[in-house]
């Protein structure tokens, strides 16, 4: 069951359109990846499912029930651009958000002690913001967005501004997140991030959805005709071998066992059989296995086709 | 305690009257006060002191003889009268030049010669002392008897008592308490909305700069966010000018006795007045109330625009522009409220206190003259209805203005976000 889906969602502002009958479903307790370069709108759709902007048509269901204001309380948002007060007090401020979001102030303390202590900042509570660095300030972010515990989180661009250590003390906690039954989306252009982290992911280019699905599949599907062979023989026989069925072939090294390596791209996927038995007979075969591609050659390759197909749009710049 | 727009309030205040500088301003304003009033008072006392000698040359023989030392002056009578000599002599400091012809015709008869400029003290206590005794000298030429007795008697002391009987009730009224309590509210409500607009403006602004707002308004909507931020910065304000009050109230008591123990105010007919219709408790409880009233409605109609402004700009720079749409108004409001306190019912005055952008501080004028319930009821609903329907406009374009950064909105771009969903 979803626990969010936004349907037919279209947005204009002033001479700009920032999403076209965009739709996606959040499945519950995943980690769901809003991609898409800059400017395509994935803000936009953000602020939509916070209720702070509303769409011009389209329908956004959370939970069962159309969104409404009261939601709010149940998502907690980690925007790009990361704000706090910079002359409050970390904790007062990190208090003030809670309640807010509708947490009672003993509940909130006793809450915000224990995170404070998970990522190791007990003796910054007393601090002000601006005393803070910015990757500091960004953990104070992060505790502030999952404290009143919601059922939705929404990360954008969480790992910027940390260095590889608490990246992963971030990754490490929103997938304990997870674990313990929140939904996540998470949008972000690290596209290392969304294979490590991500189920299912919706790529959006101007405007408009290019792309849906489980990450798993959609590296299969477009990875589909490309292998990788080692064997033990004369690379001149394999080539010669499965050129007939190759759009394109590289060699690869020879390990220490003797074993070399072979990239194949198929001119089609019919051809597997052929490919095998081919190689098979020239040399002596030791591994087969499909190529599944990154998630970054999948985006740049939707990218690019969708910005071939569409026309291109007179404005496209004005969003943040 | 827990409803968002509390706790939005509290720490609207609870960070501003926290902060150092208003703790520092606080302190510091009637400081300032104080040591503006008391400064002239304290050179007074230091300052002159020396008593002035000034020689005397009269001609008429007559003039001489009536002129009385005082604190300041001694007069030295010079029998020989040598002018020269007299300007020569540096025990001296004026010497007085009475001609013959003084009694007469005085015009040009009497010059005061000093050495460095004459005080203005000197000057007015020389002239109405000459003036006193060629007076006295002319009046003497009539022999009349008893002539002093007779101009006491003539002597007349007219204080009028004005009686409204266009109300209920005829009410003695002092309209020169109604006329300073009108001026007085009106330049505070006037540096209320200036300041205190300012600051909630400024302060919706920093938010947008620190990107704060995404994240609030995902947790409220942005109506309690103004809301919230125009009352909390309104009890800043109140708590201020509270504790400005208990400074006044404690340095008044401890120097008014010693600046003016002298005087006795309240044997002028018009004090009277006044301090008799203060004691007046129901008419000073109307006003009081609906004083408040427009004042807090004041506050919060031209904040709640100083709000908007704030959330279509990002920064104060952009602001200044804007703002005088809020700022225009007030002034003439201020200027026409002027005009308004001499003659508080005409027309002019009726349509500038029903009109919200002037209704507070037209009513500020003419409220201690009286108005008419229906006529303070109908300015009232105008001003609060307008309140909330500006709050509810902001709301509107603070939530399109987040996504507008670097851009500098027009006016009739601000009207076609308000009608964004």
């Amino acid at each position: 069951m979803n626990i969010l889906t936004a349907e037919h969602i279209t947005k204009n502002f002033t001479g700009h359109r920032a999403l076209d009958d965009v739709s996606i479903a959040v499945p519950r307790g995943k980690v769901y990846g809003l991609l898409g370069p800059n400017g395509a709108g994935k803000t936009t759709l953000i602020r939509i499912i916070n209720h702070i902007t509303a769409p011009d048509s389209g329908t956004v269901t959370f939970d069962g029930h159309t969104l409404t204001a009261a939601d709010v309380a149940q998502i907690g948002y980690l925007p790009e651009e990361r704000g706090l007060y910079k002359k409050m007090k970390v904790g007062e401020q990190a208090l003030f958000f809670a309640r807010l979001k509708g947490m009672p102030k003993a509940e909130a303390e006793q809450g915000l002690r224990l995170w404070f202590e998970r990522l190791e900042i007990t003796d910054w509570w007393d601090k002000k913001i601006e005393e803070l660095s910015k990757g500091m300030a960004q953990k104070v972010q992060f505790i502030v967005t999952v404290l009143h515990r919601p059922k939705l989180l929404i990360f954008d661009e969480p790992f910027s501004g940390f260095d590889p250590i608490n990246a992963n003390i971030l990754k490490r906690e929103i997938l304990k997140l997870r674990d313990e039954g929140a939904t996540v989306i998470f949008s972000t252009h690290n596209m290392g991030s969304v294979e490590e982290l991500c189920d299912e992911i919706t790529l959006i280019n101007r405007s408009r959805n290019i792309l849906s699905g489980n990450v798993h599949e959609l590296r299969k599907t477009y990875g589909g005709n490309n292998f990788e062979l080692t064997y033990v023989g004369s690379p001149d026989a394999l080539t010669a071998a499965v050129s007939p069925v190759a759009s394109s072939f590289s060699l690869g090294g020879i390990d220490r066992d003797g074993r070399a390596s072979a990239q194949v791209s198929l001119n089609s996927p019919d051809d597997l059989r052929t490919l095998i038995s081919a190689a098979n007979e020239a040399v002596s075969l030791k591994g087969f296995h499909q190529l599944l591609p990154s998630m970054d050659s999948i985006f740049i390759s939707a990218v690019e086709a969708s910005n071939n197909t569409y026309e291109p749009q007179t404005e496209n710049t004005s969003e943040q | 305690m827990n409803s968002p727009l509390s706790i939005i309030i509290s720490r609207e205040y609870l960070e501003r009257v926290k902060r150092k500088s208003f703790i520092i301003t606080t302190l510091l304003v009637p400081l300032l006060m104080i040591i503006c009033m008391v400064a002239p008072a304290l050179f007074m006392l230091l300052g002159d002191d020396e008593q002035r000698n000034i020689a005397v040359i009269d001609d008429t023989a007559q003039i001489a003889q009536l002129l009385r030392d005082t604190d300041d002056i001694r007069f030295t009578t010079l029998d020989n009268g040598n002018l020269d000599a007299a300007r020569a002599d540096d025990d001296y400091d004026a010497i007085l030049a009475i001609g013959a012809r003084a009694i007469d015709n005085p015009e040009g008869a009497i010059t005061l010669y000093t050495r460095g400029a004459a005080s203005m003290n000197t000057d007015t206590e020389v002239t109405s002392q000459l003036n006193r005794a060629i007076e006295d000298i002319r009046l003497r030429a009539y022999n009349i008897d008893n002539i002093r007795q007779i101009l006491k008697e003539v002597e007349a002391d007219v204080t009028l008592s004005t009686v409204r009987i266009d109300t209920s009730e005829d009410t003695e009224t002092s309209s020169i308490l109604s006329y300073f309590l009108g001026l007085i509210m009106d330049m505070l409500l006037y540096m209320f909305i200036l300041i205190y607009g300012q600051i909630v403006m400024n302060s919706i602004i920093e938010e947008k700069n620190n990107r704060v707002l995404e994240i609030v308004v995902s947790s409220v909507k942005p109506m309690i966010l103004m809301m919230g931020k125009i009352i909390g910065v309104g009890l800043v304000a109140i708590t201020q000018i509270l504790i400005w009050a208990v400074i006044a109230g404690a340095a008044s008591g401890w120097l008014l006795p010693f600046l003016s123990s002298s005087t006795d105010v309240s044997s002028e007919p018009a004090v009277a007045a006044a301090i008799q219709q203060l004691s007046d408790t129901g008419y000073v409880a109307s006003l009081f109330v609906y004083m408040i009233l427009f004042f807090v409605g004041g506050y919060f109609f031209y904040s709640s625009i100083y709000a908007a402004i704030g959330s279509a700009v990002d920064n104060i720079q952009d602001a200044g522009q804007l703002s005088s749409v809020a700022t225009i108004p007030v002034v003439i409001g201020i200027i026409a409220s002027m005009s308004i306190i001499q003659n508080p019912n005409t027309a002019l005055a009726f349509w500038l206190s029903v009109i919200p952008f002037t209704s507070p501080m037209a009513m500020m004028s003419r409220l201690p003259f009286g108005v008419p319930v229906w006529e303070t009821i109908l300015s009232l609903t105008l001003l609060y209805a307008s309140f909330i329907f500006m709050i509810w406009l902001c709301g509107k374009i603070y939530r399109v203005g987040i996504f507008m950064y670097g851009k500098k909105p027009t006016f009739v771009e601000l009207m076609r976000w308000a009608r964004y969903k």
